[in-house]
């Protein structure tokens, strides 16, 4: 059967055969042994025409509920924003996303350039002096984060806040299992790092404090009284920051953070089911040489033209191997110009007006939801979200939501015991004052009846 | 092609141009010092750039240009499988219910991605003879780590804790003992023989007591199939270690044999390289791992299960290594590479590999006399030529790689693997027709000639692209890694 991608004919097989000395195909394969040769062909499903294949998966995709079609208040480090429509054309453009790592700089200064721009985005978002290329995911560059600290500082023992992420905990506590360093939890106090508890835990062994910024609540830690703690310790800094929240906020970096990472995704990338996504690390020029994964530099060819190389490969596993400071290799590079196209789009003031928008938003839903007699879990400085004491079950208000076109917050019990029955509540500018009053309107009514029918 | 820079997009800023659109503000404002207090209150703007939509797409068209890709031209970089990236996957992976979902809704809520997800665990479960997979790695480095944090956990639930090293070919590509480090082991290298296959005497003689395991590719990075594999799977297993397929290579191989038969107890995919990802300029990438019967319980978690109520993810895994990455894995590259799995079917997946290896070896033995061939038997999807011969002549494989770019290709890979002196590495694919294979075969034979006749040309090379040959070390040495607006003195 002829297949639109093989194009091989068989008038070309004959001849290649004849150029190569051997009679079949199957004689190129002789050198597998007998023994695990797989015969015949796999037990998959059969192949499907291009339209029947598109037809299928549609009526798949039919089956979830997007945000698109749906209002979404549902956040914990994956949201729904404004995603300027030229960032799809951008990486459509195959030149990026057919081509692979840019080891060959005279062919690839069309995305060594890009990188380098997004480096420069990162650091100034953040307030670092440098970023690298991309890594995985926030949750795997926070794990790395950990790694360098525990690796630069020679000591054992990662101090996370409570108020991290639990999946990038959970990746943290994987990572270090490997390596062999123990990861203690800095408990919290009204939804922020406990900063008392804290003194009290650093130590000599502590290779690092990690913290998130605006946290997995929504509460905005204060960096400024906790950076002195960690670095009285000897400790190195590292914060995890949403990207976006910094338009507004002061960031890490003005703080002393020594590492800063994080996700990108809040610019311009989808949230599909959670990846790909897109992990950022940024540092201090004193761990520019521990960084892991790709960094890209300027420099210039034997006429004094400005180019852009991959650099400081002597710390990347290709050349170091198991001396090399990571293992990755494959990044994100198509999504860290995702991100790029849309910081680009939003530019200088974009970049404020959209995170001033998320603060002021979940403001008013705050307000709105006290109005309704709602107890607010924490009351301190919020970015764009807040946990919400909802009493009843979140799941079942959940569902009531979806009903009316909502998909409703993270039922924040299934991480935190003492939380059961708390809703953690997103409100990006992406929704409008009217759906943030339905909401509202919504979960209240759920409660009153849920009240009424116990009653 | 014209080779005037292209500005960076903070060198095309003029204040005032902006090139978004966000709806007015509906809610009533508020002032962000009294609601953060002062400290937390961003005093500078971050220095983003100030350009229209058009600057935009002008800027980044342009950078397009400077770039070459799949679609652009040939692309025979070994180890990495560039074949043709579907343009079916970017749809696909672009319609909304897969783009536009969270990975917290509600289950009931996502139950056709949950549903892609299980069928392309079943696909590759299939593919690979495994008992069970795991989509949750972000790519192939990513996929080593999580297996061997998995066979770590294995010896020390069998309260082994003396297994301290991986052992891995001296041609293993570099992620295999950098992954080994960061999962707390320590490398030993395997030395290869004459035929460019792992050394079965000096296998013995680094197995013990304390291995862990054997990562193999296989074939192995010179394109060559391991036919010693089940004696050697038996030398691992009789002392207890457990044997690690490293993916990459998979292209050469569907339908011909898979890792499960010829006793590798996990095996970890890249789905941007066999199944089509795309590569993405650098990633993002895909990992799946798969295991056999005895592995299962040490699986990242949660599991995807299916029940009568339909799928669902299971957290209930105490024996789990525990999260390799937050949520389920890059889910838009995996539902690309199943479109691309459901595009080509059982007979699709089996040509795929007959002409991965009939293309490379097609161009092995055109090539073969105007190279240094070390090892002279069939190839698989790849082979692997030395450029000694030429360097006697003062020209190295870097030279000649460069002087390729004048003929508008990429490259192969180079110096790797690091036991072929002035190695290139050679991977055609499937997708290319022997068009193009002989034209870039006769490229290369004019750049062979041109070593012996006109070398300059070749040292000097490329003289075709935007930017000549850049000066790395001062790159290196003196870092640059982000742009600095200039201050006014400047």
């Amino acid at each position: 059967m002829k297949h639109r991608y093989l194009p091989m004919t068989s008038q070309d097989e004959k001849d290649m055969l004849e150029t190569i000395g051997v009679q079949s195909i199957d004689e190129l394969f002789s050198d597998i042994p007998e023994k695990v040769r797989f015969k015949g062909e796999y037990n998959i499903k059969p192949a499907k025409s291009e339209s029947a294949l598109t037809k299928e998966l549609a009526q798949l995709a039919g089956k979830n509920a997007d945000s698109v079609r749906y209002a979404s208040f549902l956040g914990a480090g994956v949201y729904d924003h404004y995603k300027p429509i030229v960032v799809d054309h951008v990486i459509s453009r195959s030149e990026f996303y057919t081509a692979y790592t840019p080891y060959q700089p005279e062919i690839s200064q069309g995305e060594l350039q890009a990188i380098f721009e997004f480096q420069t985005m990162i650091a100034e978002l953040t307030g670092m002096d440098i970023a690298n290329s991309s890594m995985y995911d926030g949750g795997t560059a926070l794990a790395e984060a950990g790694m360098l600290a525990a690796g630069q500082t020679r000591r054992k023992k990662i101090l996370v806040s409570g108020a991290v992420h639990p999946e990038s905990r959970d990746v943290v506590r994987t990572y270090a299992l490997g390596q062999s360093i123990e990861v203690v939890e800095v408990p919290l106090k009204d939804g922020r790092t406990d900063i008392d508890a804290l003194k009290e835990m650093v130590d000599e062994n502590t290779a690092t404090v990690m913290v998130q910024y605006p946290n997995f609540f929504g509460q905005v830690e204060n960096l400024k009284e906790l950076e002195p703690i960690v670095h009285g310790a000897g400790a190195l800094f590292t914060v995890s920051s949403n990207p976006l929240a910094l338009g507004a906020l002061t960031p890490p970096g003005k703080f002393g953070a020594d590492i800063t990472v994080g996700d990108a995704q809040p610019f311009g990338i989808p949230e599909a089911f959670g990846g790909p996504h897109c992990g950022y690390f940024a540092v201090t020029q004193k761990l520019m040489r521990k960084v892991p994964g790709r960094l890209v530099g300027e420099t210039t060819d034997d006429e004094g033209r400005r180019g852009f190389v991959l650099t400081l490969q002597a710390r990347e596993q290709h050349i170091r191997r198991d001396k090399a400071t990571s293992n990755i290799c494959s990044n994100q590079a198509l999504n860290a110009l995702a991100a790029s196209v849309a910081m680009t789009a939003l530019g200088k003031e974009g970049a404020k007006e959209i995170a001033v928008q998320n603060i002021t938003k979940t403001h008013y839903m705050k307000q709105q939801l006290k109005k309704s007699g709602f107890e607010i879990a924490f009351d301190g400085a919020h970015f764009n979200e807040i946990a919400v004491k909802i009493g009843s079950s979140v799941k079942e208000l959940n569902a009531a939501l979806f009903e009316k076109g909502m998909i409703g917050g993270y039922d924040l019990g299934l991480s935190y015991d003492e939380l059961q029955g708390h809703m953690l509540i997103a409100v990006t500018e992406q929704r409008s004052k009217e759906e943030i009053d339905a909401f509202v309107q919504e979960i209240d009514a759920f409660v009153r009846e849920t009240e009424a029918s116990h009653a | 092609m014209h080779k005037d820079n292209q500005p960076l997009i903070f060198e095309m800023t003029k204040q005032g141009r902006v090139g978004y659109s966000l709806p007015e503000l509906d809610v009533p404002e508020v002032d962000l010092t009294e609601l953060l207090g002062q400290d937390l209150v961003r005093e500078e703007f971050a220095e983003l750039p100030e350009v229209s939509e058009l600057d935009i797409m002008r800027h980044y068209t342009a950078l397009s240009k400077r770039n070459h890709g799949v679609d652009s031209g040939f692309y025979p970089l070994g180890s990495c499988t560039m074949k043709y990236n579907p343009k079916i996957n970017e749809s696909v992976a672009r319609y909304s219910g897969f783009a536009n979902i969270h990975p917290l809704q509600e289950e009931s809520t996502v139950q056709g991605a949950m549903e892609l997800m299980y069928d392309l665990q079943e696909h590759l479960k299939e593919i690979t003879g495994m008992d069970e997979v795991t989509l949750q790695p972000a790519a192939g480095a990513h996929g080593e780590w999580t297996g061997l944090m998995m066979i770590r956990a294995f010896h020390e639930a069998n309260g082994d804790f003396k297994r301290t090293k991986v052992i891995v070919p001296d041609s293993a590509h570099g992620t295999n003992p950098a992954s080994a480090t960061v999962a707390g082991f320590e490398t030993v290298t395997v030395k290869s023989n004459e035929h460019g296959l792992v050394d079965l005497e000096d296998l013995k003689r680094v197995v013990g007591d304390d291995t862990a395991a054997l990562m193999l590719t296989n074939p192995n990075t010179l394109g060559l199939f391991e036919e010693d594999i089940l004696e050697m799977a038996s030398i691992i297993h009789k002392v207890g270690g457990k044997l690690y397929y490293d993916g990459a290579n998979l292209n050469a191989v569907m339908s011909k044999a898979r890792p499960g038969d010829m006793g590798f107890d996990v095996v970890h995919l890249n789905l941007h390289k066999t199944f089509t990802g795309p590569h993405g300029g650098g990633g993002p990438g895909s990992g799946p791992v798969g295991v056999q019967a005895d592995l299962i319980p040490y699986l990242p978690k949660p599991i995807l299960i299916k029940t009568d109520e339909g799928f669902t993810f299971d957290y209930n895994r105490p024996e789990s290594i525990g999260r390799v990455k937050p949520f389920y894995g890059n889910f838009g590259i995996n539902v690309r590479a199943y479109t691309y799995i459901r595009t080509m079917g059982p007979d699709g997946l089996k040509k795929v590999t007959e002409y991965a290896v009939l293309n490379a070896n097609y161009m092995m033995r055109r090539l073969a006399p105007h190279f240094d061939l070390p090892y002279d038997r069939h190839c698989k999807h790849e082979f692997v030529l030395s450029g000694r011969r030429q360097k006697k002549l003062g020209v190295r494989t870097l030279d000649m790689a460069k002087r390729l770019l004048d003929f508008g290709y990429h490259p192969p890979t180079i110096y790797f693997p690091l036991n072929v002196e002035e190695g290139m590495m050679i991977e055609p694919t499937e997708t290319e027709s022997k068009e193009t294979l002989d034209d870039f075969i006769d490229a290369m034979i004019q750049i062979a000639r041109e070593v012996e006749e006109n070398p300059e040309i070749v040292q000097n090379a490329p003289h075709t692209t935007v930017i000549n040959r850049l000066d790395e070390t001062k790159a290196a040495r003196k870092p640059v890694l982000r742009y600095q607006k200039p201050t006014d003195s400047e």
